[in-house]
């Protein structure tokens, strides 16, 4: 496999600010892979998604996405196209009055000619599963739907990898399973690589691997049952571990000894059925 | 503000509905010149002519479009008492130092008339016009233009995205209201300034969280290799059929026998 996103040694600064962003994170995510970002607020999550796009530049070191740099001035629109964004607000990044007229932003954007627009409008929001809402008013829409068009939005610019801030930090329970489950079906069946970042540990336990940010460097990385395991060290930055991952960690701490990597509720309930 | 009827879209697929929207802007143009061109009472037949015809094509009743000049009825009184008063000529009535004239009372009614033609006329346009297609008319429009620097594709960017956002920020507003009457504010006692002082604690928040919206807005939009209009295409393309090269004529037709009435009657 080839890889999709390399960071290497990329190192950013605000402006404004005297402190480093992000220090020194290096990485390699492959083609059709699933990885999330977890870590405290102010770790510098948001600000590694904005350079996996080209909306930032790193200050120091490079970051390839599909072996295009994303520095490179002449190929930012190219880094754009591959790399999609869906952000936190989903207000916020809807541009049109009309659903796929929002979808086909993008597209229009690329100078896509007509015709072929509409083909991967109508594909898009079929990917979505928001066919019918394809001529509705998108603020008259639930939250989860918003984030749905946001995502078919980038998936009509036909990326390889989409990266999501926090997309279901504002939404509902029923909206954050809609986004997600669109999220793992895209990454399943469409093979788009995904860069998911979320402070929801359940979410992140549904991923290939996992990175988890503090203070502006990756501090542990490698999938979700090697990462949640390690409850202490993710205690101390900060960040909660997945209910059932605690419950198996507190009962451990009580003498009671019970698999340490559980990660969901099925094979938490298995395990406590087989202890009584 | 729920009850403005006057150019809200009616949503519908009649042959007004499908015309191109650049027809429906030229032709609203030049029926406004015409109105001001017409200088007698039998001229006026033209204008209601093509509001019948209209309101006939398009499936929406006269009576709705009328509805649309309620909150202006106030204008159109004060345009024809003004008249019927400040214009001289034969007296019919003295009321005080005021003088009804018949000439008054003529042009009164002429300008009333035309007002309420004007109104009826040009809220046509937008009840069988979606906004985004009037947007997208705008911008074709004022492309040649571009030229002598008018800024064609960014105009109607920021006519789309303020339409986007207007249900967006009077959701907000609505919000931000609660939440502060929850907290004792009061928005409807008091004097014109006292309400005023009041509504600072709901306009701050509101425009700074309008701020970051256009902020992250931009950025989402930039994500989206959004780059200004240049090599931009358009997923509905503008495109004028037999039916608008048939509005042209019908209504040419209408324009030439209003100007052959200013010599005629
Ligand atoms: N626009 C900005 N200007 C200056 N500093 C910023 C800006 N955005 C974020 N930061 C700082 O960068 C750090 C990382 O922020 P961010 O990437 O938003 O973290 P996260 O998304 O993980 O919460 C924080 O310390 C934050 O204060
Ligand atoms: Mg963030």
């Amino acid at each position: 496999m080839t890889a999709e996103i390399i960071a290497q040694g990329v190192y950013y600064q605000y402006a404004q600010d005297n402190n480093l962003a992000l220090k020194d994170i290096n990485f390699k995510i492959d083609k059709g892979e699933f990885v999330a970002i977890i870590g405290p607020n102010g770790s510098g999550k948001s600000t590694l998604a904005k350079l996996l796009n080209g909306i930032f530049v790193p200050t120091k070191g490079e970051i390839y996405v599909d072996g295009v740099n994303t520095a490179s001035k002449e190929d930012i629109w190219k880094v754009r196209q591959k790399a999609g964004m869906v952000f936190q607000n989903p207000d916020n990044q809807i541009v049109a009055t009309v659903v796929e007229e929002d979808v086909a932003f993008g597209p229009e954007n690329l100078g896509i000619p007509p015709a072929e627009i509409r083909i991967r409008v109508r594909e898009a929001l079929e990917a979505v599963e928001l066919t019918e809402y394809a001529h509705k008013a998108p603020h008259l829409l639930s939250g989860g739907q918003k984030q749905r068009v946001a995502i078919a939005g980038i998936l009509a610019m036909k990326p390889q990898c989409i990266i999501l801030d926090e997309p279901t930090a504002m939404l509902d329970p029923v909206g954050r399973k809609e986004v997600i489950s669109t999220v793992k079906k895209l990454n399943r069946e469409e093979g788009k690589t995904i860069v998911l970042i979320t402070h929801f540990m359940d979410e992140a336990v549904q991923a290939d691997r996992v990175f988890v940010m503090s203070n502006g460097q990756v501090v542990m990385e490698g999938t979700p049952r090697q990462v949640f395991t390690r409850v202490e060290k993710l205690k101390s930055i900060g960040l909660d571990v997945p209910q059932v991952t605690e419950l198996s960690y507190q009962l451990r701490k009580a003498g009671i000894e019970i698999r340490p990597d559980l990660l969901t509720l099925e094979e938490t309930v298995d395990c406590l059925c087989q202890l009584l | 503000m729920r009850e403005i009827t006057i150019g809200q879209y009616i949503p519908g697929n009649s042959a007004v509905h499908r015309l191109d929207p650049r027809t429906k802007i030229i032709v609203t143009l030049f029926y406004m010149i015409l109105l001001f061109l017409l200088n007698n009472f039998q001229g006026y037949v033209f204008p209601v002519a093509f509001i019948v015809l209209a309101s006939v094509l398009s499936g929406i009743s006269i009576k709705y479009m009328l509805k649309g000049l309620r909150p202006l009825i106030f204008i159109i009184a004060l345009t024809f008492i003004l008249n019927i008063f400040m214009i001289k000529g034969r007296i019919l009535y003295e009321i005080g130092p005021l003088d009804l004239t018949y000439e008054g009372l003529y042009q009164g009614a002429f300008m009333a008339i035309r007002l309420v033609l004007l109104i009826v006329g040009t809220s046509l346009l937008t009840l069988t016009t979606s906004p985004i297609s009037l947007t997208d008319g705008i911008e074709k429009l004022l492309s040649p233009f571009k030229k002598l620097g008018i800024p064609a594709h960014e105009l109607a960017m920021m006519m789309t995205i303020a339409l986007r956002f207007i249900p967006t920020l009077l959701e907000e507003t609505d919000k931000i209201m609660k939440a502060q009457m929850a907290r004792g504010a009061d928005f409807e006692s008091g004097n014109i300034i006292k309400r005023a002082k009041n509504m600072v604690p709901l306009l701050v928040p509101l425009f700074i969280s309008a701020f970051r919206r256009a902020d992250e807005l931009a950025m989402a939009m930039e994500a989206r290799c959004y780059r200004g209009g240049e090599n931009r295409t358009r997923m509905k393309e503008l495109k004028m059929t037999s039916l608008d090269y048939m509005t042209y004529v019908i209504f040419s037709t209408i324009v030439l026998g209003a100007l052959i009435s200013r010599y005629l009657w």
